[in-house]
């Protein structure tokens, strides 16, 4: 039987995550994938994994996991404490984790999720091509569940990479959790793909926010409080996909923010959509948090996008 | 050539909007250019999507040519058009109607002002495009519905609909593949699953089908459903 890791203690919200479950949109099965996908890459590239392997995603209340064999560890994206066994261990770093030892989350300092990459990765079975789990459908992962106390994850092999190779990702790699808590989080925005459902000024005001992350946030959506984005268009619009990061706006004006775990399709509005490198940002907010709202250019997204590729390639060791 | 415009929808991408209308013609451009765009892929595209008037092309901005992605979508719509043996599929869908399964049933009928039986024969002699698919993994959205039992969604949705219920949401008749939550009017159901991850394909309908209703009482729907799960 292949190596596994013991779930102690859950945590809150701890679910087996990969790049997502894409190609079947077409037939309704949603995506899924990481919250923060630049975390989750860089936790499976400090344990040598590659860009595809599953790790743990940890939200806002961490768990308590025992390993059945020396295994490398690397936990990324939130900031926690973090210990194995009775010593305190760096985050964003890449730690020897012996066989029979316990791997601890602590107080949580800031963002909403951690990755936990485990050198091997998680191996569970594929379905539709991804591990993603999506509690909702109850596909992937565990039989499509968070982890529970008692649960045994299945690791795959791991090569080499035991003990030697340590890697760290250097301060400012770091995505959002650092920040200001009692500021914003500023998130940029491309305009549409709906624009023309919208007055001019809803531009100005979905700019001027901020918006408050409600309770009402999970990995489907984050419902956002805040001023009113008006329509000049009355109805819905004719259903059709829907991206993550986009910004739907309902007949109530208060826009919501589509998520990894969202529906393939939906018939608001979208006023906006945060490019794909601010997405990770988005991901470590949690509700209670807030976010500001700026509208950018395509080329400002793609060289955002680039400078953040040229992080993750350096730390795969591919630059 | 069909109007068409291209749209951008962040930064990985791109809806291909036609006429904004919900019409059969209309979706088979959808559903023709999101197969051409399948049958010889662009390097980086991660999903296509068809929906009623809309084909969402996903993709990877890092290792896609955005220019060769337009040009191969422009190419795909102003193709001929396609011959018949490229149409979608006929799926005939077994039903049992009212009762239990199908609560709504007697206020459809009220709706339109006739007898629960008259509905069902309306709705079992109407041949369904198959739309799209969405809200859960095989939910396919059809129509159109004969007006007169084209009744509005529950102004409070139900909070679980069973699995293989069947709705209308106005000129839109559809199936729950599994339990969900729901506002469509539930006139019936079926014992077929029409979404089975284990099964190949896993989805009984794609996007361009052709789908028929039939009734079946409610010792049909007990030995199919034996012989379904046998």
């Amino acid at each position: 039987m292949t190596a596994a890791v013991h779930v102690i203690k859950p945590g809150l919200l701890t679910t087996i995550q990969d790049r997502g479950r894409w190609g079947h949109q077409a037939a309704g099965v949603p995506v899924s994938g990481p919250m923060d996908p630049f975390s989750h890459r860089v936790a499976n590239a400090l344990v040598g994994n590659g860009a595809d392997a599953a790790t743990l995603e940890v939200t806002l209340l961490g768990p308590e996991l025992e390993f059945e064999d020396e295994r490398l560890v690397a936990v990324s994206g939130a900031r926690f404490d973090v210990w194995v066994d009775s010593d305190r261990v760096p985050s964003e770093t890449s730690v020897v984790v012996q066989r029979g030892s316990r791997l601890r989350f602590g107080r949580r300092a800031g963002g909403a999720r951690a990755y936990v990459g485990i050198s091997g990765g998680i191996t569970v079975p594929e379905v539709f091509g991804s591990r993603a789990t999506h509690v909702l459908t109850k596909m992937g992962g565990l039989n499509g569940r968070p982890v529970a106390a008692g649960d045994r994850i299945p690791l795959g092999g791991h090569g080499n990479e035991v003990p030697g190779d340590r890697r760290s990702a250097r301060a400012g790699h770091r995505i959002g959790s650092s920040r200001d808590r009692e500021r914003p989080e500023e998130v940029r925005v491309l305009a549409g793909p709906n624009q023309e459902f919208f007055a001019g000024d809803a531009f100005d005001i979905l700019q001027a926010g901020p918006f408050l992350v409600t309770p009402d946030s999970d990995r489907m959506a984050y419902r956002l409080d805040g001023p009113s984005l008006a329509r000049v268009r009355g109805g819905d619009i004719i259903s059709d996909a829907t991206p993550m990061g986009t910004l739907q706006v309902p007949p109530s004006g208060r826009p919501i923010l589509l998520m990894a775990d969202r529906q393939t399709t939906g018939g608001y509005p979208k006023i906006a959509t945060v490019i794909t490198a601010d997405i990770p940002k988005v991901g470590q907010l949690a509700p209670g948090d807030s976010v500001s709202f700026r509208l950018c250019s395509t080329r400002d997204a793609l060289a955002a996008l680039i400078s953040q590729e040229r992080v993750l390639m350096a730390l795969e060791g591919r630059s | 050539m069909t109007p068409f415009r291209v749209v951008a929808a962040g930064d990985s991408a791109l809806v291909v909007e036609f006429e904004e209308r919900i019409d059969p013609a209309i979706n088979a451009e959808v559903v023709a250019v999101a197969r051409r765009l399948s049958d010889a892929p662009v390097a980086g595209v991660r999903d296509l999507v068809p929906a009623y008037r809309a084909l969402t092309v996903y993709f990877d901005p890092l290792s896609t040519d955005y220019q060769e992605l337009t040009r191969r979508i422009e190419e795909a719509v102003s193709a001929p058009p396609d011959t018949a043996s490229a149409q979608g599929e006929r799926v005939r869908i077994p039903v049992c109607y009212g009762g239990e399964f199908g609560p709504d049933l007697e206020e459809v009928a009220a709706f339109g002002r006739m007898s629960p039986a008259e509905v069902i024969g309306l709705h079992t002699s109407t041949t369904y495009r198959v739309f799209m698919l969405g809200f859960v993994p095989g939910f396919a959205y059809m129509g159109r519905v004969d007006d007169r039992i084209a009744m509005p969604r529950r102004d409070t949705p139900r909070v679980r609909v069973a699995a293989g219920s069947v709705g209308i949401a106005a000129s839109q008749t559809g199936i729950y593949p599994m339990e969900a939550p729901g506002g469509w009017r539930i006139v019936g159901r079926t014992p077929i699953r029409t979404f089975d991850e284990r099964l190949t394909p896993p989805c009984r309908f794609k996007a361009g089908d052709a789908a028929e209703f039939f009734e079946i009482d409610r010792q049909e729907f007990d030995r199919f459903d034996e012989s379904a799960q046998r």
